[in-house]
């Protein structure tokens, strides 16, 4: 048998100065089983889920100034009012409609209170309507949605018909009913807005649901024996968790902003208690005078929401399956 | 235990779907995925079930672990018949019958690690909790060749063949005595193939397993079973010890069958005739009437066309389900 | 003059983890009227390759070649009107799956015509003329009236006889099969390999055929090529191959596989481990982790292939003078 090689201007890369008849000759000893390449070897670093979707969210730098604005809103809300020697509903008749300056940051209303701290307290107020009412809506949603989707049928046909009547009606006639019903009050503010916003929830679930109880992953865990339940919150409920996330932060600023149309229009929260859109509804009569009074909260307002937003759209793009390789 | 003892025994087991038209229709046709099969396994061994897409093996597979609901027939599970108990009765034998999946991507849930995955049924069932579970879980990945530094990992990690060992660690960790295989290596890579066959031969050798296993490539099938049935359009045509079936298959669709395999030499796929069947498979929901296959078979005569046939036994073991066939 | 000629190709994917190397510089040809197979499992790059070819890829690949030629002319220099030539006229493409890759919402007759309006610049009746022709050849039963039908109405085996008329509609020089074959069933795919075997008698056309099943090459190739861990390892007849494979990984192949004539029940011997990861290829050869007979050398340096005849050759250290001889352990 004639052996010849194919010498082109690449082997010679490979071979760096040497012939490959020059080649010594314990380089052709055989290996030993032990000290070969681990064949079963994973050189990939091991990321879980989350770590990958945080390394491609840490990417979006919309969604991270949003992500760090609201969190040192939320750092402010919180520890905040603490710090500063006036209160919410402290008032100072002498000092009424005060210009910003370096004893009140952001002014004064006409009864002389201090609306940095109120709009801090706002903040308060705004935040915890906007993710307790998120939360609500992702545990009934996922519930709601998840039954109707994994056992489908007669079921299915009920819960989304159900669905179907509530969503028919307008939001608004709801809220304001339970708000005349239960008073003007943080509870009965987040019943109003509980009371319909999961439906988008419990349809995205749903529609996750039905497609994933087909995987053979359901079908295993039925063969080792779960119950159906057990199906539905292990196996298929962690495997729509990205749209999940997705949508349930979509309605944190659509609550926060909820809540500030309803307190507008005198339908919400009731002063004394501050919250971003009583502010700014009792800012109106003093507009064209003392237009800071308005511009403050509604500032806090509008880049909330665009933080807000721009997390959502951050999380769609991190938590998006078809973008994974 | 002896070995001639039958660990499963299916008696004309049905499982008719029912194909829903729309809402107001009330005229809802049923798709017979099985319609009439009987066979039985005896313990230790291997059936294997042959068949085109479509032919129902993969439904026969999962009505027989009570999966889907039989229509009728009788599922007999050492000697006891299971074809009626409910979820929690049925609880104890899923222990001891399980299960191992063709698409070793879709069959593990991605958000699990493959610990959990792994102990997942050991919590269904209560097995072993803490250091007992631990241990079992290391136990059981070691049994399937991977490594105990691999339980903290994704499945996405791992090459298709790595996924499927997983799969099968999951359902050996309830120490099963029957399992069906529903097309193990039919996504692997050839190289990959062998591997698996090997694992499930070893096994069955170590544990004394029974295998179903489903599969549409008939030379791993021959291989791997002492035992193997032709399935077409929901019946079986032909069962016989493997042997037998290979060196003497009577039915004409399971010459077909043979003939159409690609053989991996080019002296003898030169030299080899092959049978050419006209056509596709007819739809299960508007089956022909008498044989399911005479649409296509080369030697159809009128009673094939009006009389479905029964499965005959021909030979020691060998039963075949045609009329031209003489006994 | 070869149809189709490969020189030192390499296709790189831009991911977020690194690049994955899916082609690391492979060479070879495909010269007219042949029918050359490329043999290989998952991730071996053979799909890569081609479509690297067809400059098919998605934005995140980089493909870099020291010659890539289709007929004499240089396809990375190609402006985008001759790529359009390129694809669909000069050379036809048969996928995988055939329930995927016909448009549902179009009958099987536009999705015919298609192609031969835009390349043949025929009329409407023209077109439907050789519509029907091109369906009689892929011998689809009353091609007339079946035109009309949209894909759903056909059954799997029937879809990749369209997607073959699709391909061949406008006679190409060239006809890629990638895996034409793997979604369907057994006497099905028995009845499309005579249909391309049909093809290959009648015309002039060069098939290149991917596949990972041996036993579909050795029907229908003249030539094969094994590829593994993104290279080529072997390369020659379809005999050559079969009856005196060289490589290891070639060896494995064949052993791994049960063969349905075979007498009594063998042992299969597997090759064991996974295939390496491209994103971080070994140093030395793909396939030495993995390899029985691995050498120091196999860790060490790429082997460089050696020819054995003017059309076999394989990239082994094995078959250095220096090397051990080995028991090749196929049993032909």
């Amino acid at each position: 048998m004639s052996i010849s090689v194919h010498m082109n201007d690449k082997e010679e890369d490979r071979f760096p100065g040497k012939h490959i008849n020059e080649l010594p000759d314990e380089l052709f000893e055989k290996v030993g089983e032990d000290s070969k390449q681990d064949n079963e070897e994973i050189s990939r670093p091991s990321k879980s889920y989350w770590q990958d979707a945080w390394g491609r969210f840490r990417k979006d730098r919309l969604a991270m100034i949003g992500l760090c604005f609201v969190l040192i809103m939320a750092v402010f809300a919180i520890f905040g009012p603490m710090f500063s020697q006036y209160t919410y509903d402290g008032q100072d008749l002498n000092n009424g409609n005060q210009p910003p300056s370096s004893e009140h940051w952001f002014g004064t209303d006409k009864f002389g209170r201090d609306i940095f701290v109120r709009t801090l307290y706002g903040a308060r107020i705004s935040l915890l309507i906007g993710f307790v009412a998120a939360a609500i809506n992702m545990v009934i949603g996922v519930i709601y949605g998840g039954l109707s989707g994994y056992f489908g049928g007669r079921v299915d046909m009920i819960l989304m018909r159900i669905v179907d009547i509530m969503i028919g009606v307008p939001d608004l006639l709801y809220i304001i009913l339970v708000m005349m019903f239960l008073g003007n009050s943080i509870q009965s503010i987040l019943i109003a807005l509980c009371l319909t916003s999961w439906i988008g929830t419990a349809r995205i679930v749903r529609s996750q649901v039905v497609t994933l109880k087909h995987q053979e992953y359901a079908l295993a865990a039925r063969s080792i024996g779960s119950s159906n339940l057990r199906i539905l919150f292990k196996h298929l409920i962690p495997n729509s968790i990205g749209p999940i996330i997705v949508t349930v932060t979509f309605l944190v600023p659509s609550a926060i902003f909820s809540e500030a149309f309803l307190s507008f229009l005198g339908i919400g929260i009731q002063v004394p208690i501050a919250s971003w859109g009583t502010l700014v509804n009792d800012a109106i009569p003093t507009i064209f005078t003392q237009p800071y009074q308005m511009l403050f909260p509604a500032l806090a307002i509008s880049l909330t929401m665009f933080s807000l937003n721009f997390i959502g759209d951050g999380l769609r793009d991190a938590l998006d399956p078809r973008l994974k390789k | 235990m002896e070995n001639n003892e039958n660990l499963i025994e299916v008696k004309n087991l049905k499982k008719y779907f029912d194909v829903k038209k729309g809402l107001f229709s009330r005229s809802d046709r049923q798709l017979k995925a099985v319609d009439d099969v009987s066979f039985s396994i005896k313990k230790g061994e291997t059936l294997g079930l042959v068949g085109e897409s479509g032919c129902g093996k993969t439904t026969a597979g999962r009505t027989l672990l009570k999966l889907y609901e039989p229509t009728s027939g009788q599922i007999l599970f050492q000697g006891k018949p299971i074809e009626h108990l409910k979820f929690k009765e049925i609880l104890p034998i899923r222990k001891k019958m399980q299960m191992i999946f063709q698409d070793p991507y879709a069959s593990l849930d991605p958000r699990m690690t493959v610990g959990e995955i792994i102990g997942d049924p050991l919590d269904v069932h209560k097995i072993c909790s803490g250091k007992d579970r631990a241990d079992r879980i290391r136990e059981l990945i070691e049994l399937v060749g991977l490594k105990k530094d691999h339980i903290n990992r994704y499945p996405h990690e791992f090459s298709g063949g790595q996924r499927q060992r997983i799969g099968i660690a999951r359902a050996l960790a309830v120490e099963p005595e029957f399992i069906v295989c529903d097309e193990p290596i039919s996504a692997l890579d050839v190289s990959i193939q062998a591997q698996v066959v090997n694992m499930l031969e070893e096994l069955q050798e170590k544990f004394g397993l029974t295998y179903l296993f489903i599969s549409h490539d008939l030379s791993m099938v021959r291989h791997i079973s002492h035992k193997v049935g032709v399935m077409y359009l929901g019946s079986l045509v032909e069962i016989a010890d493997a042997n037998t079936l290979y060196t003497n298959m009577q039915h004409p669709y399971t010459k077909a069958l043979l003939s159409a395999l690609p053989i991996a030499d080019p002296d003898l796929a030169e030299k080899s005739e092959r049978i050419h069947l006209q056509g596709d498979v007819p739809s299960p929901l508007n089956p022909p009437p008498g044989c399911a296959f005479q649409t296509r078979c080369a030697y159809a005569v009128a009673t094939c066309r009006e009389v479905k046939p029964e499965l005959k036994v021909i030979g020691s073991g060998h039963q075949v389900a045609c009329h031209i066939v003489s006994s | 003059m070869k149809l189709l000629q490969i020189n030192n190709l390499k296709t790189t994917f831009h991911i977020e983890a690194g690049q994955v190397q899916a082609v690391r510089g492979i060479s070879f040809h495909v010269d007219r009227g042949e029918s050359v197979g490329i043999v290989g499992e998952s991730g071996s790059g053979k799909s890569v390759s081609m479509l690297s070819i067809m400059r098919l890829l998605p934005e995140n690949a980089k493909i870099d070649a020291d010659r890539l030629t289709f007929d004499g002319t240089e396809i990375m220099d190609m402006d985008q009107k001759q790529m359009r030539r390129l694809h669909g006229n000069d050379i036809g493409m048969i996928f995988q799956d055939p329930m995927t890759s016909l448009n549902p919402l179009f009958t099987i007759g536009d999705q015919i015509m298609e192609p031969i309006r835009i390349h043949q610049k025929l009329s409407k009746s023209e077109a439907k003329k050789r519509a029907i022709e091109v369906l009689k050849m892929v011998e689809i039963p009353s091609p007339e009236s079946r035109l009309n039908q949209y894909p759903h109405e056909f059954s799997g085996g029937m879809r990749q006889r369209v997607m073959i008329a699709i391909a061949i509609s406008c006679n190409p020089k060239l006809l890629i099969a990638d895996e034409p074959t793997t979604a369907l069933d057994v006497t099905i795919q028995a009845q499309i390999l005579d249909l391309m075997s049909d093809l290959k008698k009648k015309g002039n056309t060069s098939i290149v055929l991917i596949t990972h099943d041996l036993g579909v090459v050795a029907s229908m190739c003249s030539r094969i090529i094994v590829m593994y861990g993104g290279e080529i390892v072997e390369e020659g007849t379809t005999r050559e191959v079969f009856y005196n494979p060289q490589h290891p990984y070639t060896w494995g192949l064949m052993r791994s596989m049960p063969k349905v004539t075979e007498g009594e029940k063998k042992k299969l011997i597997p090759i064991p481990g996974s295939p390496p990861d491209l994103l971080s290829p070994p140093k030395g050869c793909a396939f030495a982790a993995r390899c029985e007979h691995a050498m120091k050398i196999c860790t060490q340096m790429s082997p460089v292939p050696i020819s054995l005849s003017e059309s076999h050759r394989a990239a082994c250290w094995l078959m250095h003078p220096k090397a051990a001889k080995v028991e090749r352990g196929v049993g032909s």
